[in-house]
């Protein structure tokens, strides 16, 4: 029987849901010596003394201390500890910069044919055609989406794409003589994945500067744009939700002063059929196959982040290429130019799979009017806000209109309610909505980055502008609730700081072991 | 075309007005400018019905051959294992699928638990006290590890035995070409890790030093020794290794390995024609700020209920930002849930159990091939699950053939070595998992015998 | 330390960093406002005794959950001292700044660089 835990908070004591009461077991704690799930099959071939196939001096002294449960016992512990997880197939989920939009069930059963499911990377080519073709028209509807000739579905994720689309531009760059460039430009609104890209690919971060509509200071950049800049990583809508209306002029101070401008596709829900990276004079996109292309988060993972390049950066695209035949698709490895590849195999095939399975549902038209509805709700949902009063303790940081996501700044909540935006974030907890990116980006004072997708009602956005009203109606009577919350959440408020101080990262097994139990 | 959106031209009336524009593509007007609108549709298909996608996909997936298809023994890297319903069915479940990254711990108590679990797993399965949540898969875990090598100390030379994937190798030198460091290979002599050389090209410049066990033949490699040749210099000791054979195999963290990475498709994860799957990646604890990815942490809430946090953030991307010990930002949260349900699927004995029936049954599949005519081991070094053999058939293009000839009779005799290897054109890798019974092992000398045989004479004259 | 000082007896730099001098020694450590900044404090990462510090540039981190600082020397010279102690009280900085949270003692190689550092007086008006 899970021991019931001695609740602290005040009024709450002896309140408690059963998955509050319950007290977090590890599967290492659970089973007993001898129970299993698994029968092992049949040895049927002669059997040999293990210690000649392998000498003891290569073996393990003792097995690895895995848990001992039996079936039941992993699907009751898996299926409980699900519960304790908020998610999007549950809940909205307007995270911002992450496109948290459903994620059709149609392609978990195509993604599980065995056909694709069970198909060896390592297959001869002419026995995988049909994974080569999808891979191939893919990559031409991305191609098409960016607006850019040559893709690459290799990358394991955006940060990934991001690491091939910087060390593509410094292959471009030494393969024309010009050793010179050292640096890369991203705006102060920019990710933390560019910045940490950057170094890994042994370049330099340079900032430069946002104006007042949170767009590229025009100025800063031509400043700063000479020839010792490698590449411009921007993200266009940028992490404001905003559409820098100087985009072609940026692209043309970043090119006329010989460097690569990098598009950083994380917020290509705005835009698909609208405008093109490609259009706007990018050289490199990534896409992110889990954001608009809706390859499930997965909890933090699996993702796929295929680049789309120019035509003067296609002899530095990875290996192996997708190339069709006259009659066949093959995998092709000749490309004396290539920086060679980054990662095993071919790249997150099931997410191609996926993200294949939704263009083919949706078409042009389909994608177009995606982005539509995701423009359409971020600016019905400022409006909802603004009728009910919550812009006055949490105004829009820029503009008036937005793309698909936008930011409020929760300063004058925090001044005037003494309400934090991680406060407010707690809180709409207990009203079973995911909170909104909070304190990203960096440049607004308690940022609250708001993206409801495409895939929302308006009823959901209604639900979630009330509760937003509510919340500041509750902590402009008493902002200590909004401290203290969540309430109703399996676990309360988490002491992060110890978790950083002392940390613990595993499951202890001996009584000596370190924990905080 | 099938959508996913709710907005019906009431919703839109209504929309609009609140938001105060006469029309959606005024939105568009006052923020995109007209110089870069696309201003006609996009150059793809017209959309379909669920059905027909289906169809589609169907048709797609029924033109690859796959393990379903034929008895495979293809291997290198990726293992054609049973993954169990139990792990298909919770990997299905929203409330793993279909979240985001743990940022607020409070209602992503399950996804933070499975890390913690995983993270536990893991370091049991290494012996080593610290890992991370999971990074990509396993070639991109030995870059990642040479390059925590090259913040921990600087140095700028990694060296790295040619018994390492290919894949991770390569994926090697394209990072390193980015961050600076020159990339030394060690060759092999008699299936393994050259132990003279090795030990040669280790100085005190190297930054890390890399071996991989079993290596890409399928040999077991002597660890101990390999990290114990790295003991005077200020290397850091990389081991990349194949989970399942360290169900038996001493672990690294006993072998004096400070840093353990792999590919972790063989725990509970699908082929998927090489993704995606997921890399784990431990240490030990000097290692533990170091450490790419994320990091789940256990601690208590404000009533005192043990629960889980992401931790040691500062590591990362969005804080540290171009110090982060990596870019990593989405990872494989699902796919390494998947591996440490297996890994509880199988406990404790089972692990084991399946590692010993593949020592047997490779032995079996070893000796089986290698009494055939024309077929000798590359190797006779001592292996787990996969093996190589030379076929004596005249090179890379009649090895093909044989291939071809097994593929013909329902058969995937293995993975050609010489496009990887120069130095060992004729040969052929062989992958043995428990679903490769006598039966098929039996049927795979058959064709294998009959195929080399009729290549053979097509070889005569050729030296 | 709930409430925001800065004691008259210290110099302070602009990055937020206070000196208190003992002829040719100075101990370093952060300003109130600086650990305010950062929040709860969990991981100092000190320099080693013996290496040099130049004033103006980096010398340690400090890392709170969800921040990290880069802490500046506002002289320069040679470690003497580090406070092992912040490694199982990283708080220290938090609870007490000025005192138990003093980061590292330094020989000074040029102590007239601290006619460049402000007073306290000057210092809290800097913040506003």
């Amino acid at each position: 029987m899970a021991d019931d835990v001695a609740v602290k908070a005040p009024a709450a004591a002896g309140m408690q849901s059963p998955l509050q009461r319950e007290r977090a077991r590890t599967i290492f704690e659970k089973g007993e010596p001898g129970r299993r799930a698994f029968t092992c099959p049949e040895l049927d071939v002669p059997e040999v003394d293990a210690s000649q196939l392998l000498a003891p001096e290569f073996r393990r002294s003792a097995p690895a201390r895995l848990p001992e449960v039996s079936e039941p016992e992993l699907v009751r512990h898996y299926v409980r500890l699900s519960k304790r997880n908020f998610d999007l197939d549950s809940g909205f989920y307007p995270l911002g910069s992450c496109t948290m939009k459903h994620n059709p069930r149609l392609h978990e059963r195509v993604a599980a044919l065995p056909g694709h499911a069970r198909l060896h990377p390592r297959q001869h080519p002419a026995r995988a055609q049909g994974a080569l073709e999808l891979m191939w028209r893919l990559e031409r509807a991305l191609g098409e989406v960016a607006g850019l000739p040559h893709v690459s579905l290799q990358p394991s994720a955006g940060s990934h794409g991001e690491l091939a689309g910087v060390l593509l531009s410094r292959a471009y760059h030494e393969d024309r003589g010009d050793h010179g460039r050292t640096k890369v430009l991203t705006p102060d609104t920019a990710h933390g994945t560019n910045p940490a890209t950057v170094t890994m690919a042994g370049l330099e971060v340079v900032k430069v500067a946002s104006n007042a509509d949170g767009g590229v200071d025009i100025e800063d950049l031509k400043a700063k744009a000479d020839d010792t800049v490698a590449c411009l990583m921007l993200t266009n809508p940028n992490t404001l939700g905003i559409f820098d209306p100087h985009i072609e002029q940026i692209t043309e101070i970043v090119r006329d002063a010989g460097a690569t401008a990098y598009y950083d596709g994380a917020n290509l829900n705005a835009i698909m059929g609208i405008t093109r990276p490609g259009d706007m004079g990018f050289d490199i996109v990534h896409f992110n196959l889990h954001k608009s292309f809706t390859q499930p988060h997965g909890g933090g993972g699996p993702g796929s982040g295929p680049i789309a390049v120019s035509e003067r950066m296609e002899p530095y695209l990875m290996v192996p290429r997708i190339v069709r035949g006259e009659a066949s698709f093959d995998l092709s490895f000749d490309h004396p130019k290539s920086i060679g590849r980054l990662r095993g195999f071919q790249g997150n095939y099931g997410c191609f799979v996926r993200a294949y399975a939704y263009i083919c549902s949706l078409g042009a038209e389909g994608l177009r009017d995606a982005s539509e509805v995701a423009v359409l709700n971020a600016n019905y949902l400022i409006a909802r806000l603004r009728e009910l009063g919550v812009a006055e303790h949490l105004p829009l940081a820029f503009g008036e209109v937005c793309m698909h996501e936008f930011v409020l700044s929760g300063a004058p909540m925090k001044r005037e309610l003494k309400v934090r935006t991680l406060d407010l974030a707690k809180r709409l907890l207990d009203h079973g909505i995911h909170p909104p990116t909070v304190y990203f980006p960096l440049i607004v004072d308690e940022a609250l980055l708001i993206e409801p997708t495409e895939t929302e009602t308006r009823e959901t956005l209604d639900g979630f502008a009330e509760a937003l009203a509510e919340i500041l109606r509750e902590a402009a009577e008493d902002p200590e609730i909004a401290r203290n919350a969540p309430y109703t959440t399996p676990v309360r408020r988490l002491d992060e700081a110890g978790a950083a101080k002392r940390p613990v990262i595993r499951q202890a097994l001996d009584a000596g072991d370190e924990t905080n139990a | 075309m099938s959508r996913y959106t709710s907005v019906t031209p009431e919703d839109l009336r209504a929309m609009l007005a609140a938001i105060g524009v006469e029309s959606l593509e005024e939105l568009f007007e006052r923020q995109v400018p007209a110089g870069v609108r696309l201003g006609r549709a996009l150059d793809l298909p017209a959309g379909l019905p669920e059905q027909d996608v289906y169809a589609h996909l169907r048709d797609l997936a029924a033109r690859n051959v796959s393990a379903e298809d034929e008895i495979t023994f293809l291997g290198a890297g990726m293992y054609d294992h049973y993954v169990p319903a139990v792990v298909d069915m919770l990997m299905e479940r929203s409330e793993y699928l279909t979240p985001y990254t743990p940022y607020q711990p409070e209602v992503s108590q399950g996804g933070l638990q499975v890390m913690f679990e995983y993270q536990t797993a893991i370091s049991e399965l290494t012996a080593l006290p610290v890992s991370n949540a999971s990074v990509y898969e396993g070639p991109s875990a030995v870059a990642a590890a040479a390059y925590l090598a090259k913040i921990a100390n600087g140095k700028g030379r990694v060296v790295v035995s040619r018994g390492v994937h290919p894949h991770s190798r390569e994926t090697l030198r394209t990072t390193a070409a980015g961050y600076g460091v020159e990339v030394v290979e060690v060759g092999l002599r008699d299936g393994v890790t050259d132990g003279d050389a090795w030990a040669d090209a280790i100085d005190q410049d190297t930054g890390s030093v890399i071996f991989q066990n079993p290596n890409y033949l399928g040999a077991v490699e002597d660890a101990a020794a390999l990290a114990g040749a790295a003991k005077d210099s200020p290397a850091v000791v990389i081991g990349a290794y194949d989970p399942i054979p360290l169900g038996i195999l001493k672990p690294p963290g006993e072998c004096g390995v400070d840093v353990a990475v792999g590919e972790g498709q063989p725990l509970g994860n699908r082929l998927d024609f090489g993704g995606p799957s997921f890399g784990f990646f431990a240490a030990t604890e000097a290692y533990l700020r170091r450490m790419p990815g994320r990091i789940a942490g256990e601690t208590r809430d404000v009533d005192g209920r043990r629960g889980f946090v992401l931790t040691l953030q500062t590591r990362e991307q969005h804080i540290r930002r171009e110090k982060a010990t990596s870019n990593i930002c989405t990872a494989q949260a699902l796919n390494a849930l998947g591996g440490v349900v297996y890994l509880a699927w199988l406990g404790r004995e089972g692990l084991v159990e399946l590692a010993e029936l593949l020592l047997q049954r490779t032995h079996y599949a070893r000796e089986a091939l290698t009494a055939l005519d024309g077929v000798e081991a590359l190797h006779t070094r001592p292996v787990v699950r996969e093996f190589a053999v030379r076929l004596d058939v005249g090179g890379r293009d009649s090895v093909s053939a044989v291939i071809e000839r097994c593929a013909a009779e329902g058969v995937a005799a293995g993975v050609p070595l010489g496009g990887d290897y120069p130095e060992f054109e004729d040969g052929l890798l062989v992958a043995i998992t428990e679903r490769r019974s006598r039966a098929d092992i039996d049927r795979l000398a058959e064709v294998l015998g009959a195929a080399v045989a009729a290549e053979r004479p097509t070889a005569a004259g050729v030296a | 330390m709930a409430d925001a000082s800065y004691p008259d007896e210290l110099l302070y730099h602009a990055e937020h960093d206070w000196v208190r001098l003992d002829g040719d020694t100075a101990t370093f450590g952060i300003t109130w406002f600086a650990q305010d900044a950062l929040g709860e404090v969990v991981f100092f990462d000190p320099p080693e005794v013996g290496s040099t510090v130049t004033k103006d540039d980096s010398y340690a981190e400090v890392e709170s959950v969800k921040a990290v600082s880069d802490v500046i020397a506002p002289l320069s010279g040679e470690i003497v001292e580090v406070n092992t102690a912040l490694g199982d009280k990283p708080e220290a900085i938090n609870e007490d700044p000025y005192g138990d949270g003093w980061m590292v003692k330094v020989k000074l190689s040029d102590p007239g660089e601290k006619d460049a550092l402000l007073d306290a007086k000057a210092y809290e008006a800097s913040l506003s």
